[in-house]
């Protein structure tokens, strides 16, 4: 089981990767550039994410906006972007490749001549909606800036969320665009995904046409950072809701890296899903939560892993992290047992090969060479990738759970109602998010 | 500075043609039916279990029993608990997946091809055997009243929940498959036997397969799992959907408090068309004109050109019976008004001052039909498309007619039914804002007095 592809490195140092697959008509176009908000400053929080919004209004020669010519040739695209990294991609019938390649080296090649402070302007209010509908409207949508806000120091670039803080991007300028544009949007600092239908050397003499001539820009200077906890954080949260919720939160290996993988698979085992063990334990038995959750957010500088429990009715906090810690405790004394890795590993190759029947889209095949040529500089990790999870083992899983899920290194976020401090866990002290 | 001509866009050819799956049909001794699509490439399968009965087969005072009851499904089985159900498809690298909409239950499940059996199995212990004992129900109601008042804190949930009962009232569209506290709260574990004991039954319920599988392997594997369920005595039973909807809305604006909001949700709309209306191609290029795409004009409005939304759409949601007609967005606070006057004048104009042009609508139909092949990538696309064809009758060629039939839309036809199912006397706009910010702004506007609305959850 692999992806097959040919990788090519064109003379600006743009990376193309080319994938074939005749089982549709279809071909999608997968871009990343190796920018993030991991790239912004503090105080200028944001940016990475509105920019992207400003990558769809139009460039030099198709200035009335990105999606017009591509949905009425029958496209489906979009974008996004994360700490690590800003995507874009189009799924397009076969005929109308060459105009999704036109669209995005004309966007990646001569965007700025397009780009208005009205244009500016106008996405920025429609980011700071955004803002308000998937974070500030949404309940316990704030909890994540609280809690990245406690696992990474200030001037970590994960310490504030991609969407950014509403002050500082009231504050972005047109000026900041140009500098932003020039320094990651350019061939060197980009992975192209080619796959579908396609005949390979054939798409690499149309993205030679299209993209060959942008030049270059600089190779952005890798980040140093670190970050730790060395103490239990105890914080609250007051938010329009009607049950209290805890998250705890541990720092955990970067993607890719060393108990990646086992953190991965300890999430489902540990919380996700009516068998896992916090289910089994805090809903199903003893009725005192009605929803747990856990994920390993697997980021490139570092990643930190998350267990979430929603208290029902009349049940505590307290009641709730008790119940947790016993349940950890008998985890990481005892370990996981030789059905439960079993099931971790049969889940995890189902999960890659459904991966393998989508081209285009977020997750999809392209999207995956590209996390592997990005974050690794291989874009052939796929079986390598699902070596991790099939060699994993009872021992490895537990001596990966000790290493990072201790009590002494946790962030705990109590998310009360509003005006019941009293219901967060004892000692929590206010986070300051808005 | 390139060989590439950046003074005009590539042209794009000609729209490759799309084949839909052959599909297989048969039954069982039984009476059970399955339908299998073969689709070889690579070890997996989607399974499907489809009854073409969801939450509008509620009896009043029951709101919630049919998603109650699918719910209990996967709650143990025989002497296997809950938790040894669901382990057992964890084992196989599979889950259960149970939705429950207005006008089918639908389970299912992906899974290796080499667990089908397994898989398919596991579905009939829970949809045959289930165990709907009253440990189990007490806790699953439990959550389920634990969620409608989570729902409550929900601005885009409630919103979508007063719209619905605003246009439906107590028509069996007019309540979520959620249900209703007051309704979760009567309903017994005896009511949830006696339902799952006439709504499943070997002749109202389709089995369907895709992946690696033929058709023959398919009917062997669904005979051992299923071939011992007790055929029954066909009884048709009038489709509760196809009750009349109300005429009017309750209230033509209505106004949900919820202090402090950070934005506004809002609901615009009416009752729409069934399926099976003659209009469905033209309406379908229509709400890509108006609502159904990024381009649309009223995402262009409100996002693009005034920024006060993150997104804005429309859409017909055609059941089989006539479902809602319905705009929705979120906004600022403070441009309530002028998005609802916005959304209300574009609706309007598409059907008198300014139509759909030539342009937007050989646009919507390009948009429509040339992409279409990739809803049919993944075998649970493949699943699911089938299951469109069972729950609305639709002939087996429809998919391979889809784009010929979009193609043949004109754009008299298109105005046409513009003019006749969009009704600006009967729309209704429920909002979820902030009442004291929100409500004096409508009046000023000149949208009339909202009134206050308190969704039934």
């Amino acid at each position: 089981m692999n992806i097959p592809f040919t990788q090519h490195t064109l003379d600006n140092g743009l990376r193309v990767i080319l994938h074939e697959d005749h089982r549709l008509p279809a071909v999608a176009v997968n871009l990343w550039y190796h920018v993030g908000s991991k790239n912004e400053q503090p105080g200028r929080t944001g940016f990475a994410h509105l920019f992207e919004h400003l990558m769809f209004e139009g460039s030099q020669h198709y200035d009335k906006g990105f999606f017009h010519p591509l949905q009425e040739a029958g496209a489906s695209l979009n974008g996004s972007t994360n700490p690590d990294r800003t995507n874009y991609w189009e799924v397009v019938p076969t005929n109308a490749l060459e105009l999704a390649l036109w669209m995005e080296s004309d966007r990646m090649g001569f965007l700025l001549p397009a780009l208005t402070v009205q244009k500016f302007e106008n996405q920025r209010d429609v980011v700071l909606n955004e803002r308000r509908q998937n974070y500030e409207n949404r309940p316990y949508g704030l909890a994540m800036m609280a809690i990245t806000a406690a696992l990474f120091p200030p001037d970590h670039p994960y310490h504030w969320l991609t969407i950014g803080e509403t002050v500082d991007l009231k504050a972005a300028t047109f000026e900041d665009v140009r500098a932003f544009f020039q320094t990651y949007y350019h061939p060197a600092n980009a992975s192209l995904v080619v796959a579908g239908d396609i005949v390979p050397a054939d798409a690499l003499e149309r993205v030679h046409s299209y993209f060959g001539d942008i030049p270059p820009g600089p190779a952005p200077g890798a980040l140093d950072v670190t970050a730790s906890v060395d103490a239990e954080i105890r914080l609250l949260l007051e938010d329009r809701v009607e049950f209290p919720r805890l998250y705890l939160s541990w720092h955990s290996p970067a993607v890719f890296t060393d108990g990646d993988a086992e953190m991965d698979l300890l999430s489902d085992l540990i919380a996700n899903g009516k068998v896992s063990r916090m289910y089994r334990s805090l809903v199903y038995e003893q009725r005192i939560a009605t929803e747990v959750m856990a994920f390993q957010n697997s980021r490139e500088l570092g990643g930190f892993w998350q267990l979430v429990a929603t208290a029902a009715p009349g049940r505590t906090l307290t009641e709730l992290d008790d119940a947790i810690t016993r349940e950890l405790s008998t985890l990481l004394d005892e370990g996981q047992t030789a059905d439960e890795v079993e099931r971790g590993r049969v889940q995890a190759e189902a999960q890659f090969v459904y991966r393998l029947q989508t081209l285009g889209g977020f997750g999809g095949k392209s999207d995956q060479l590209n996390a592997y040529s990005v974050f690794l500089n291989d874009p052939g990790y796929f079986e390598r990738d699902l070596a991790r999870y099939e060699r994993v083992s009872a021992q490895a899983l537990h001596r990966v759970a000790r290493e990072h899920l201790r009590r002494d290194r946790c962030v705990v976020l109590s998310v009360v109602p509003k005006g019941r401090h009293d219901l967060a866990l004892a000692g929590s002290t206010p986070a300051n998010v808005s | 500075m390139s060989a590439v001509d950046r003074s005009r866009l590539p042209p794009v050819g000609p729209t490759p043609p799309f084949r839909f799956a052959a599909i297989h049909k048969d039954r069982l001794k039984n009476r059970l039916a399955f339908w299998t699509a073969e689709h070889r490439g690579l070890p997996v399968l989607s399974l499907l279990l489809v009854l073409p009965s969801g939450s509008a087969a509620d009896f009043e005072g029951y709101e919630g029993l049919a998603a109650i009851t699918a719910d209990m499904l996967d709650e143990g089985s025989g002497d296997r608990s809950a938790i040894d159900i669901n382990a057992a498809f964890a084992r196989i690298g599979a889950h259960l997946d149970i939705d429950v909409s207005s006008d089918a239950t639908v389970l299912s499940v992906s899974c290796l091809s080499r667990f089908g059996r397994q898989a398919l199995s596991l579905m009939a212990d829970c949809v045959v055997r289930p165990r709907l004992a009253e440990a189990d129900f007490d806790r699953i109601r439990q959550l389920r009243l634990t969620r409608l008042i989570q729902i409550r804190d929900m601005a885009s949930a409630v919103a979508d929940r007063a719209f619905m009962q605003l246009v439906y009232g107590a028509h069996p569209y007019g309540h979520m498959a959620l249900g209703t506290e007051e309704a979760l709260r009567q309903i017994t574990i005896a009511d949830v036997r006696s339902f799952h004991q006439r709504i499943f039954t070997p002749s109202s319920v389709t089995l369907i397969a895709s992946g690696e599988i033929s058709a023959g392997e398919f009917e062997q594997m669904a005979a051992d799992a299923f071939g011992g369920w007790a055929p029954d005595e066909a009884s048709p039973v009038p489709d509760p959907v196809m009750a009349p909807p109300p005429e009017e809305p309750a209230h033509r604006l209505a106004l949900v408090n919820k202090s402090g909001a950070a934005q506004s949700e809002i609901r615009i709309g009416e009752v729409g068309l069934t399926r099976s209306t003659p209009d469905y191609h033209p309406l379908l290029v229509l709400n890509m004109v108006l609502g159904g795409q990024f381009v649309s004009r009223i995402n262009m409005k409100l996002r693009q050109e005034k920024g006060l939304t993150y997104g804005a759409r429309t859409s017909f949601d055609f059941r089989r019976g006539r479902g809602p007609f319905i705009m929705q967005t979120s906004v600022q606070s403070d441009a309530t008004a002028d998005a609802v006057q916005d959304a209300l004048r574009e609706i309007e104009a598409i059907r008198g001052e300014r139509p759909p042009t030539h342009d937007e609508v050989s646009a919507a139909k390009a948009a429509l039909t040339r992409g279409y092949t990739r809803n049919f990538e993944t075998v649970e696309q493949v699943a699911r498309g089938m299951a469109q064809l069972l729950l609305y009758g639709l002939p087996d060629s429809y998919f391979d007619t889809f784009t010929d039939l979009v193609s043949r839309v004109e754009l008299d036809q298109v105005r046409q039914v513009a003019v006749t199912h969009l009704n600006p006397g009967k729309l209704a706009t429920a909002i979820v804002a902030d009442a004291e910010l929100v409500g004096p702004q409508l009046t000023r506007a000149g949208l009339g007095e909202p009134v206050p609305l308190l969704p039934r959850l």
